[in-house]
């Protein structure tokens, strides 16, 4: 079972408008790196220098990145990796539109 | 007025137009409004600023508006209180409030960024505004919004108290209440966003909303004599009003109305939503989600947007961030109400309290200036403090009643 990558509607533009698409096993940037090949520009969009860009969350199985081993995290065959876009809304988990009090 | 170069990201520096757009195409970084201090530095001064209305609009080259002010006109410029009382219970040297617990019309600093989002709106011409909040931006919205003659749509949990909810229903706006959590209004919200042509104030027209809070900063630096203060501790929500206090002061710096500026700038955050201060006090600047559970609601961000340029700015100027209890939450509270007569909203007494702290351990020096900026007013939390405050004196109908009780009170019991 490979690995499930859910894409955000701005970046479907790169994928053909597949809101998931599979990925390969290895960290998170491997996966980054890999899915460029078959999507050229998705890399820079969503990270520079070999980083994860700021604004830009990526959640493997619900669990935020930054909170495992960030762009070093292993992903595994039937892993599910979102990637979310931490502004624009649509996360799972914590609620993200500011001062919403 | 011709002072505005665009939108410019605040992570990779694309420029954008300027329309209710908020967040980068290429980076999804947030976007910022860029303006041209060089031609706003030729055209406005003290004496300028001076001559002015005392309203927040007395600063307008700095603000993203293109023409005249049509929102908030009689909004902002509220009281920087000397508070001697309270500077001496705490052992300090020099200690300000700036009072936002009376902005007009609603009673807290988002008055300030509602009447800048307002405007924009209606620039951009709007006929419907909203935002997603259950306190004081909400009462904002509606209240201006009914004034400026706006179409309003307010979205909150549904499992609010009634009790909450009375100060935003009296305007009038649409207020609907969505079957979930905070998590599924924020979503929907986003989702309604992009579908509907409206200005939500908090999102589409964010850029320019968040610069209204640089107008608390422009106040404090005229109040304090066209000086910066030595000090200055900021609640924080979301780390936008701290991010944008110390913009302000550098804006004045850069264009020339204050020359020095050595201002140390301190977060303040509840002990039960702390991931700001939390991230300060560790070193680093990645913000750890939490799920809020304080008794300071308007403070209750487990995820903050500005939190990363917070931590930011506190490192760049040297300061501290720190965070409280319920318990000194309260006890701040009154001690603001019986040392100084400003009775805050339990975010008032998240900062008094941190302040304290910060004080008491050392990292906000005695001597100099502090400014303690207080941004709601307590009336709209007034259930924070139930049996937390004195009871009253009961006493029959009578004189021998009162002097009985009146001997009481002056043997001090």
């Amino acid at each position: 079972m490979p690995v499930k990558v859910r894409i955000p509607t701005p970046l479907q533009r790169l994928t053909q408008g597949k809101e998931e698409v599979e990925g390969t096993p290895g960290t998170v940037m491997d996966l980054v790196t890999d899915l460029d090949k078959r999507y050229p520009g998705i890399a820079e969009r969503i990270s520079e220098n070999g980083k994860i860009r700021r604004f830009v969350n990526i959640y493997v199985n619900d669990e935020d990145i930054r909170f495992l081993s960030a762009e070093g995290t292993t992903v595994k065959d039937g892993d599910e990796v979102s990637i979310v876009p931490a502004i624009a809304g649509g996360a799972s988990g914590m609620s993200q539109p500011s001062d919403v009090i | 007025m011709g002072h505005i170069k665009g939108l410019k990201c605040r992570e990779c520096g694309r420029e954008y137009p300027i329309e209710p757009v908020y967040v980068c195409e290429f980076c999804f970084g947030p976007l910022e409004v860029a303006y041209d201090y060089r031609s706003i530095a030729g055209v406005l001064d003290r004496k300028k600023i001076e001559s002015r209305g005392k309203n927040l609009w007395r600063y307008r080259e700095l603000l993203p508006v293109d023409g005249a002010p049509q929102v908030g006109l009689s909004s902002g410029y509220t009281p920087l209180l000397k508070a001697d009382n309270l500077a001496r219970v705490l052992g300090i040297d020099e200690l300000y409030i700036k009072d936002d617990t009376v902005v007009h019309p609603t009673l807290s600093f988002k008055d300030r960024v509602v009447s800048v989002a307002l405007t924009k709106a209606k620039e951009f011409g709007f006929d419907t505004v909203a935002c997603a909040s259950t306190g004081n931006l909400a009462h904002s919205v509606s209240a201006h919004g009914a004034r400026a003659g706006f179409k309003r749509f307010i979205f909150i949990p549904a499992s609010l108290e009634a009790s909450k909810i009375v100060a935003s229903l009296v305007y009038e706006p649409n207020l609907i209440a969505v079957d979930g959590n905070y998590d599924d209004v924020n979503r929907l919200c986003s989702e309604v966003a992009n579908k509907y042509r409206w200005a939500f104030v908090n999102i589409n027209i964010r850029p320019f909303y968040a610069e209204g809070s640089k107008t608390l900063g422009f106040e404090i630096i005229e109040q304090l004599g066209w000086k910066a203060p030595d000090h200055v501790v900021v609640p924080c929500a979301s780390g936008s009003l701290l991010t944008k206090v110390w913009k302000s002061f550098k804006e004045f710096r850069d264009i020339g109305i204050i020359g020095d500026l050595q201002t140390r700038v301190f977060a303040a955050q509840a002990t039960g939503c702390s991931p700001i201060t939390a991230a300060i006090k560790q070193g680093t600047d990645l913000i750890r989600p939490v799920k809020p559970d304080t008794v300071a609601k308007s403070l209750a961000i487990g995820n903050p947007a500005d939190g990363f340029y917070a931590t930011q700015v506190v490192k760049e100027t040297a300061g501290a961030g720190e965070d409280v209890s319920d318990r000194e939450i309260i006890e701040a509270i009154k001690l603001l109400a019986r040392t100084e007569g400003v009775f805050a909203e339990t975010a008032g007494g998240v900062t008094l309290a941190a302040a304290k702290k910060l004080i008491e351990t050392g990292k906000l020096s005695r001597k100099g200036s502090t400014v303690i900026c207080i941004t709601g007013n307590g009336l709209k939390t007034q259930e924070a403090l139930q049996g937390h405050t004195m009871s009253p004196h009961h006493i029959k109908p009578s004189l021998a009643s009162f002097e009985e009780v009146l001997k009481q009170i002056n043997q001090g019991r």
